[in-house]
């Protein structure tokens, strides 16, 4: 290379800023608040603090107090506030500063915000977003780390969204603060300092507002297709690499919203690999997995090569920090389940000595 | 353990308390505030930070509250007709039924119960829109955002939450609203009725929480719900301005509904105004009052009628006359003839209107659903044609 004939270099372009899933968030917020003045964000400790996560950071102070504020310490208080501030015409982002916060405020969401737009023929809109920092892995004390989201998926009425990535983070956020219905904004805790980039200010808005119901394959493999959505996708895609050790190819689809369910991309990627887990952190029993293996046995039987098998928490009341890895499903139990699916096409004979003793036990 | 009878709640209370603080705080009346005895004659009981209502607001409140009482006859022998699946009936509570309406502006809204029908008729709704949800039609049978009425809510208490941020809401948009929000003596109890009142308190909503202590929560007395000395006391915890009426006299509901509303209006906060009434009728027409009250403690009730209070007082002071009474009471058996008529005609439903507004755009399992309905029907209507 000559020095003369050098063309001047394209800059490079810079490479995307890296920031943490909770600054997705509150960009997310941010961006939402800036293009309609009618979103308010309040909650417990969302204002002057930012929000015990600190996901609100500074919203209060740059927005003002009527944008983003504290309010009394009650649950069912905040959501039917917000009930009452969306028939005004706002769109309220309030959030359960944790999971089990949630649960007094359940009549609410169950009987109310569920249901308004159906028990009024259409004519009340209730465009709520509910923020839920969900599951553990942080080494939370109790009341801290439990995955609710299956309270609200067998909810109808209401959309369920999880991010798994720091961009979903961003994008479903503001797709889900645009949405007309109210959403149950699920935040996998233990993912808030995770990092990556969001989309740049400029995209256009079909970038940012079109994952709702459409999952995404991130991962492609020709051999099993795992399911999993928000705080197991980094579990699932750790199996699948550790998998490809062991020969199998692996496919990985991150659900997104779990409501709407995208059964077109599950079904299509198991239609192509034969096979299918679920990974969720939630306890297995009546849990979203079930729903899955369900759906996914009744619209692609004759593809399936194996039954769909789960892997998920342990049906107990979710452990002591020190015990708390045992109940996450990990890498291995996702490769235990993997091995489970009738590679060389004979009886799965796990359950055969329990069923002879009178083994009443559920879900493995 | 022995059985405590509950009190019998025939009597208003009557101790006054040493100190008398009054309306100018937070504190209630020590006694319900009256400005008509039993009798229909003007009294003074705590009346005096109360303005009486206008003789044509009184007149008013007569006819409405002659034309409710009917509406609500009829409907519960529309209910024993088995023309309506339930209803639960207010008769008895016409002064707080109708009081509460009368005291809001055009552009108010009201967040009632189930048992609020007589008020939604009074404030103008179609009483068949009012009906279609026991009907068994739909949820919620009138428009909220054009009634600016909230649907009724069977979850006691869940929306007077929502009238705190309703009420709000409005309020940060520059609206004058006021929300008239309903509660019964025993959702009192409910967590939400706590809620509501610390988040109205603290974001000054202008709501008026209008309390019907109609005495029973289904069988359960007012005694077993509290040991409060009065439902109106439970505001002044949470810095809201109280107050307790006689709720059968619909001068004094007047009187303290007109003050609420404008203490409302003025961006002062939101008052708790309870009502001391009494519920006639069983719970619904499922219900047998007789297993939990006398006849006794019904028939005092019935003697503070407040229809014939009120017309009492408004016949003494050449109000109204016979020809007026006989007028409205005409005016009421149409009303209720038109309301006969008009349910002997069933609306056709759509089926297919079941996948409607479960969200603004059907999910796709939704719509599996909705052919699976469909092709049944069709089968069905196939199958009846051969």
């Amino acid at each position: 290379m000559t020095l003369t004939a050098a063309a001047p270099a394209a800059p490079a372009a810079p490479a995307p800023e890296q920031i943490t899933m909770s600054g997705a968030i509150n960009r997310a917020l941010r961006d939402a608040m800036t293009a309609d003045p009618d979103v308010v964000v309040f909650g417990e400790d969302v204002g002057t603090l930012g929000g015990v996560f600190r996901v609100t950071d500074g919203i209060s102070r740059d927005f003002g107090e009527d944008r983003c504020f504290d309010t009394p310490l009650a649950e069912s208080g905040i959501v039917g506030f917000a009930v009452g501030m969306a028939m005004a015409g706002f769109r309220p982002v309030i959030e359960m500063q944790f999971d089990a916060f949630a649960y007094p405020a359940f009549e609410q969401i169950a009987s109310h915000v569920a249901k308004m737009r159906n028990r009024t023929s259409g004519k009340v809109n209730l465009p709520i977003v509910i923020r839920v920092p969900f599951a553990g892995g942080i080494g939370g004390v109790e009341h801290h780390c439990d995955s609710s989201e299956a309270y609200y998926a067998h909810t109808p009425g209401l959309k369920v969204v999880t991010p798994a990535t720091v961009a979903d983070a961003y994008t479903l956020l503001r797709e889900a603060i645009n949405d007309p219905d109210p959403v149950i904004f699920m935040e996998p805790k233990r993912l808030y300092w995770s990092k990556g980039s969001i989309p740049e200010a400029a995209a256009p808005d079909a970038e940012i507002f079109d994952s709702f119901g459409r999952a995404a394959v991130r991962r492609e493999g020709t051999d099993v297709t795992l399911v999993a959505y928000g705080p197991s996708l980094d579990v699932a895609l750790e199996a699948a690499t550790a998998a490809q050790d062991e020969g199998w190819s692996v496919e990985v689809v991150d659900l997104r919203t779990i409501v709407p369910f995208d059964d077109e991309t599950v079904v299509a990627s198991v239609r192509r690999t034969g096979r299918c887990v679920v990974v969720h952190e939630a306890q297995g029993f009546a849990g979203v997995g079930a729903e899955i293996a369900a759906r996914v046995q009744e619209r692609a039987f004759h593809s399936l090569q194996a039954p769909v098998l789960r892997v998920t928490g342990l049906d107990i009341p979710y452990p002591a920090p020190k015990l708390e890895h045992l109940h996450r499903p990990g890498v291995e139990r996702v490769l235990d389940a993997i091995a489970r699916l009738q590679w060389d096409d004979s009886p799965d004979t796990r359950f055969m000595a329990g069923a002879a003793n009178g083994n009443k036990g559920g879900a493995a | 353990m022995t059985t405590q009878t509950p009190q019998m709640s025939t009597q208003l209370p009557q101790t006054v308390p040493a100190d008398r603080p009054f309306a100018r705080g937070l504190m209630p009346a020590p006694i319900p505030v009256q400005f008509l005895d039993e009798t229909g004659h003007r009294v003074q009981a705590f009346t005096d930070d109360y303005a009486e209502p206008s003789s044509e607001q009184l007149v008013a409140a007569y006819g409405a509250m002659v034309i409710g009482r009917r509406f609500d006859i009829q409907a519960t022998a529309l209910a024993k007709q088995g023309r309506l699946a339930v209803y639960p009936p207010s008769r008895g509570q016409e002064a707080c039924q109708i009081g509460s309406m009368l005291a809001l502006s055009e552009g108010d809204w009201a967040f009632p119960t189930y048992r609020d029908s007589m008020a939604l008729v009074t404030r103008g709704l179609d009483p068949i829109e009012v009906l279609a949800s026991p009907r068994g039609f739909t949820h919620c049978g009138y428009d909220p955002m054009v009634t600016r009425t909230a649907p009724q809510c069977t979850p006691l208490a869940t929306q007077l939450v929502h009238a705190a941020g309703f009420a709000y809401g409005e309020r940060r948009k520059g609206r004058p609203t006021v929300a008239m929000a309903f509660v019964g003596d025993g959702a009192t109890s409910e967590g939400d009725f706590h809620e509501a009142l610390n988040f109205a308190a603290v974001f000054k909503s202008p709501v008026v929480f209008l309390c019907q202590n109609n005495q029973y929560a289904i069988s359960v007395p007012l005694s077993k719900q509290t040991a409060a000395p009065s439902l109106g006391y439970k505001g002044i915890g949470y810095g809201i301005a109280s107050e307790q009426v006689d709720g059968n006299d619909a001068m004094a509901m007047l009187a303290v509904l007109n003050k609420a509303v404008a203490h409302a209006r003025s961006g002062q906060g939101p008052v708790l105004v309870e009502a001391h009434t009494y519920r006639l009728d069983a719970h619904t027409n499922a219900d047998d009052a007789t297993r939990y009250r006398g006849s006794d403690e019904v028939d005092d009730w019935l003697h503070r009628d407040p229809v014939a209070r009120l017309e009492a007082w408004l016949r003494s002071e050449g109000h109204i006359d016979d020809a007026f009474v006989a007028s409205v009471a005409k005016e009421a058996e149409a009303f209720a003839a038109d309301v006969r008529n008009r349910l002997s005609v069933d609306p056709v439903l759509d089926p297919m209107s079941l996948f409607d507004n479960v969200f603004a755009t059907p999910t796709p399992q939704l719509l599996e659903q909705r052919a699976m309905v469909q092709a049944e029907l069709e089968a069905e209507a196939e199958e009846a044609n051969r």
